[in-house]
């Protein structure tokens, strides 16, 4: 039972389950990867959720696109057709989320939701008229909104796969602009870099990545491509380029599995499994990515209170003030104090380093200040692990003298 | 005095504020860090009873992280703060605030007399409507800091001097103990820093004690009684006379020579 | 060809008075979601609430309202707390950290409501984004005249008392907590300090939001639920300088979008000759679009048109002098 699905599994995932299928994983793999290359820079330009207005914002023009080639008399749904008004349609939204939240007091958010719904609202208007119109091939259309892999002609995936490709290829052209924008666009701008128009590319591959999106995971969750790769990638990473790649990365594992798990298992729609696959890959770096991730971050944080908590209890000790509460249940566990907070002999060493390592830091402090940002850790650890060797006699020598 | 109007229900007890009890704030050992990078490292400090205190220090020496801190907005690594003798959440309505103008939204559909009637929302509690005597009290506020005028206005027409004539009103309808102001006098006008100065004034003829984020050297020993050096840690405190020195400045700053009174005074 | 009074009474006026409540209930509380900055909170809620949906009607086995109602609001309330996880503990942009939640929550509705269609349950992920506001029939009244007898108003279909039931929640809670709402909204740092918890009602308005967006989305769908959110609101925010003002005025423009974009999908086609109507969600969604561009345009004092004509009024006015007139 297991094995011959596993085979199939196998087969599927290494390209090798007949010709259509593979290109069809392979397109899908390309349009995870577009999604999380030009979606890095969409994070970073605190634009996530514009992507969100602008595929909304293709349905009224697929619909618009979809009577002109039936009042035109071409016979079946055509596609470049109805991308061709996507396009157009999502333009236009994404440019009215842009003056509504450049020349009114609406902040972006309100921009966004306002232009999503009512294009929207205006493409369901507009599909019910062409239900009523009862004309051919209209069925295709509620694909768009869902979206539906198993439709997707071979022709039609190996363009989306050159398309997806051409979208990351433009983004590691453009990689030194696109940074600077994202990073500082006031500073670009004075720099001389056409700001405007780097954010007109930006956006352009956006739209390219969502309409060509639209067919396999459709317009509500084409929007997931293009932020949860890089969201998930941002919690290993604070470096751009390796942002970059890791989101490219896990963009592309996430079509790639999607895809795949979608064309093996009954009854799974490939643009919800893939947008799974991907919040499988974020909810896995959140928790775990050692860098940013909730866990590493959680402990660094405790141990940070508690390596402060125990280190001033101890001098506490030693000045002859009581501790009390938890802290002084954690100084009995870890054998430095026993009885009625009398510290042991272990205690004693570890007060004095304590004392000795705030006497010093408070020295280091006082006296260079402007060392400090060299030194991230200052004031946590012990001072012998973080300054050299010379620098802390020195220290040591001017707190003895003062 | 007229702005300091009490409502009968007002919890004040008149011993809290007496000079012999516990300090206004007492801070001991607070350490903040931010990832791992400590931004005010062992801080122990006391406040003394009424008084203008000054918090001063280089830029990104964790003046306003200090007050917000005490307030319990940003996490402690560790420490403790107290307010009268107990801890910040059980002394609420002893603590007035004046953030930082650029922490809110000025567009925001208020009036100047709304948001000075807000410091007052911690008297009414919960479900009870502003009547007529909170919405008099705010107004009182106004007038002692020149803005009865503006009352109505809605906040984001205001000049940012007015603005934070606002802010400072609705510390003074607070009606606190203790008040942290964070850089009252930054970005203001010279009708501006007057008001300001008069109603700190006040508030200490009155037996409050303010604690001043505060970035011009030159005007400290006028307008404060105290001053707290900071630089991470702290530097040195206590009377103005005996902490504004050159050599505890020059500590403070981190040891770059002071910027010459006439390059302080054109910046 | 206008119907006539008993058809309009049986089908369009359900019909109208659930779109009304339910525009009136979003638009209320829309305005703190966009005073907030959160307008997108709405469009992430009424997405993420699908698994809860599909959950509550798999465990209920019916198309009881009640478990999907609760299954709504518990998975509404999970994507607030996620959301709000991701964004403090992951630092994460609130817009990026919404994508992430309601994109995964509804995919995983998506191939809930795929798996349990295998067992023939029918369910559909249109209905959540559409709404069937059409469907609702109110069989009660035969003409004016019976709409005096208590009976009739009793038998008013179970969609429109659900929304009048949360509209009534939302103005009591919102009254209630008036001057809460309006202090942790502008400044939560003050808010905090007097002891008024910012926090909670922040997670108090996303569950509102949530109520709302449920009792609504059954009839009018999840897209109109985000248009009445925020258009409304929007719309007065440009109007008005205050808050008390703002609110009444979205909830005049709710209903106004509501009563036009029903008559216009319901009667619209009838005057120009065609016998079939128009998606009445999707024409609401319109007609409250083109209220907000209205705002936009012609808006007293935010208005871009408004404010064209405030600074030619100034330019006009005696003793002025233009800049470029001053040069040498």
């Amino acid at each position: 039972m297991i094995d011959p699905m596993f085979e199939e599994a196998l087969r599927v995932l290494t390209f090798q389950s007949g010709f259509n299928s593979a290109v069809v994983v392979a397109g899908t793999a390309a349009l995870g990867l577009a999604g999380g290359t030009v979606g890095t820079f969409l994070l970073l330009r605190r634009r996530a959720l514009v992507s969100d207005a602008l595929s909304h914002a293709t349905l009224p023009g697929i619909a618009v696109a979809f009577l002109v080639g039936a009042a035109l008399g071409l016979p079946e749904r055509s596609l470049p057709l109805l991308l061709a008004g996507a396009v157009v349609s999502g333009v236009v939204g994404l440019l009215t989320v842009q003056a509504l939240s450049r020349f009114t007091r609406l902040t972006e958010d309100s921009a966004i939701g306002a232009v999503l719904s009512v294009f929207f609202g205006l493409g369901v208007v507009l599909l019910s008229v062409i239900q009523n119109l009862e004309l051919g091939g209209q069925a295709g259309l509620k694909t768009f909104i869902l979206g539906q892999t198993a439709a997707m002609a071979q022709g039609e995936a190996i363009a989306i796969g050159l398309l997806a490709a051409g979208a990351a290829l433009a983004v590691a052209l453009l990689f030194k602009e696109l940074r600077v924008l994202a990073f500082d666009p006031g500073f670009a701008a004075v720099q001389g870099w056409p700001v405007g128009a780097l954010d007109l590319v930006l956006m352009g591959l956006a739209t390219l990545v969502t309409v060509i999106g639209l067919q396999t995971v459709g317009l509500i969750l084409v929007v997931a491509l293009l932020i949860i790769p890089p969201a998930a990638a941002r919690f290993w990473t604070d470096r751009l380029p390796a942002l970059t790649v890791a989101a490219a990365v896990i963009g592309a594992l996430s079509g790639w599995l999607g895809a795949t798990l979608s064309a093996l298992l009954p009854k799974l729609p490939a643009g919800a499994v893939i947008v799974l696959v991907a919040g499988g890959f974020f909810l896995l770096s959140f928790l775990f990515a050692p860098a940013r991730g909730l866990l590493a971050a959680a402990l660094r944080q405790g141990r940070l209170r508690l390596t402060f908590a125990e280190r001033r209890a101890l001098t506490d000790l030693l000045d002859g003030q009581p501790v009390e509460g938890s802290v002084a249940l954690w100084l009995r566990l870890r054998g430095f104090t026993r009885g009625n907070s009398v510290l042991t002999p272990a205690g004693q060493t570890a007060a004095r380093a304590a004392a000795r390592d705030r006497r010093l830091w408070e020295r280091f402090l006082a006296d260079y200040p402007a060392l400090l940002p060299a030194h991230a850790n200052w004031g946590v650890d012990p001072i012998d692990s973080v300054l050299p060797g010379d620098m802390v006699r020195l220290l040591e020598e001017r707190s003895a003298s003062s | 005095m007229q702005y300091l109007w009490r409502t009968p229900g007002s919890r004040i007890a008149p011993e809290e504020a007496s000079p012999i009890g516990p300090p206004p704030l007492e801070i001991r050992g607070l350490t903040v860090a931010y990832h791992r990078r400590p931004v005010l490292w062992n801080i122990d400090y006391a406040a003394p009873p009424g008084g203008l205190i000054a918090v001063v220090g280089p830029n990104g020496a964790g003046k306003s992280t200090l007050i917000k801190a005490c307030l319990g907005l940003v996490p402690r690594v560790s420490g403790t703060v107290e307010v009268f003798g107990r801890p910040i959440a059980k002394q609420r309505r002893l603590i007035g605030y004046v953030p930082q103008r650029e922490s809110v939204d000025w567009d925001f559909p208020v009036s100047a007399l709304d948001v000075v009637a807000m410091g007052r929302y911690g008297k009414i509690g919960w479900f009870r409507p502003v009547t007529r005597a909170h919405k008099e009290a705010a107004l009182h506020a106004l007038e002692r800091v020149g803005m009865a005028d503006f009352a109505r206005r809605q906040i984001g027409q205001l000049s940012g001097g007015q603005q934070q004539r606002v802010f400072l009103a609705r510390a003074l309808a607070q009606e606190a103990q203790l008040y942290f102001m964070d850089e009252p006098f930054a970005g203001v006008d010279a009708a501006t820093e007057r008001a300001v100065l008069q109603v700190l004034r006040d508030l200490d003829a009155a037996g409050r004690t303010v604690i001043c984020v505060h970035h011009d050297l030159q005007t400290v020993s006028d307008y404060f009684d105290h001053a707290l050096l900071l630089n991470t840690r702290v530097v040195a405190q206590g009377p103005v006379s005996r902490v504004m020195t050159p050599d505890l400045l020059s500590r403070t700053y981190g040891g770059r020579p002071m910027p010459a009174p006439a390059a302080a005074e054109a910046s | 060809m206008m119907p006539d009074v008993q058809e309009f009474l049986q089908i369009d006026a359900p019909a109208l008075l659930a779109a009304v409540l339910a525009c009136a209930a979003c638009a209320l509380v829309g305005n703190f979601l966009v005073l907030r900055r959160q307008g997108m909170m709405g469009d992430a809620v009424s997405h993420a609430i699908l698994p809860g949906i599909v959950g509550g009607f798999l465990v209920a086995g019916t198309r009881e309202t009640l478990p999907m109602m609760l299954g709504a609001l518990a998975a509404a309330a999970l994507a607030g707390l996620l959301i709000e996880a991701v964004r403090r503990l992951g630092r994460l942009e609130s817009g990026a950290a919404m994508g992430v939640v309601f994109t995964v929550m509804f995919a995983a509705g998506v191939v809930m409501i795929e798996q349990a269609s295998a067992g023939g349950i029918d369910l559909d992920a249109d209905c959540v984004l559409y709404g069937q506001l059409e469907t609702i029939l109110w069989l009660a009244p035969k003409g004016w005249e019976s709409l005096g007898d208590p009976a009739v108003w009793a038998a008013l279909p179970r969609e429109v008392l659900t929304l009048a039931a949360v509209f009534a929640l939302c103005v009591a809670l919102v009254g209630l907590f008036y001057k809460e709402l309006k202090i942790t909204t502008f400044d939560p740092a003050l808010a905090s300090t007097l002891g008024i918890p910012a926090g909670l009602f922040h997670y108090g308005v996303v569950l509102l939001v949530a109520a709302t967006a449920i009792a609504a989305f059954e009839a009018v769908g999840s897209i109109l639920v985000i248009a009445m959110l925020i258009a409304p609101p929007a719309a007065a925010r440009l109007l008005t300088d205050r808050l008390a003002a703002q609110i009444l005025l979205s909830v005049a423009l709710g209903v106004l979008a509501a009563l036009a974009g029903y008559g216009a999908a319901a009667f619209g086609p009838m005057l120009l000759g065609a016998s079939h109507s128009l998606n009445a969600a999707g024409m609401i969604a319109v007609a409250s679009g083109l209220i907000l561009a209205v705002a936009v345009l012609f808006g007293p004092r935010h208005g871009l048109l408004g404010r064209r004509r405030a600074v030619g009024r100034l330019r006009a006015a005696p003793g002025f002098v233009a800049p470029e007139a001053q040069k040498p």
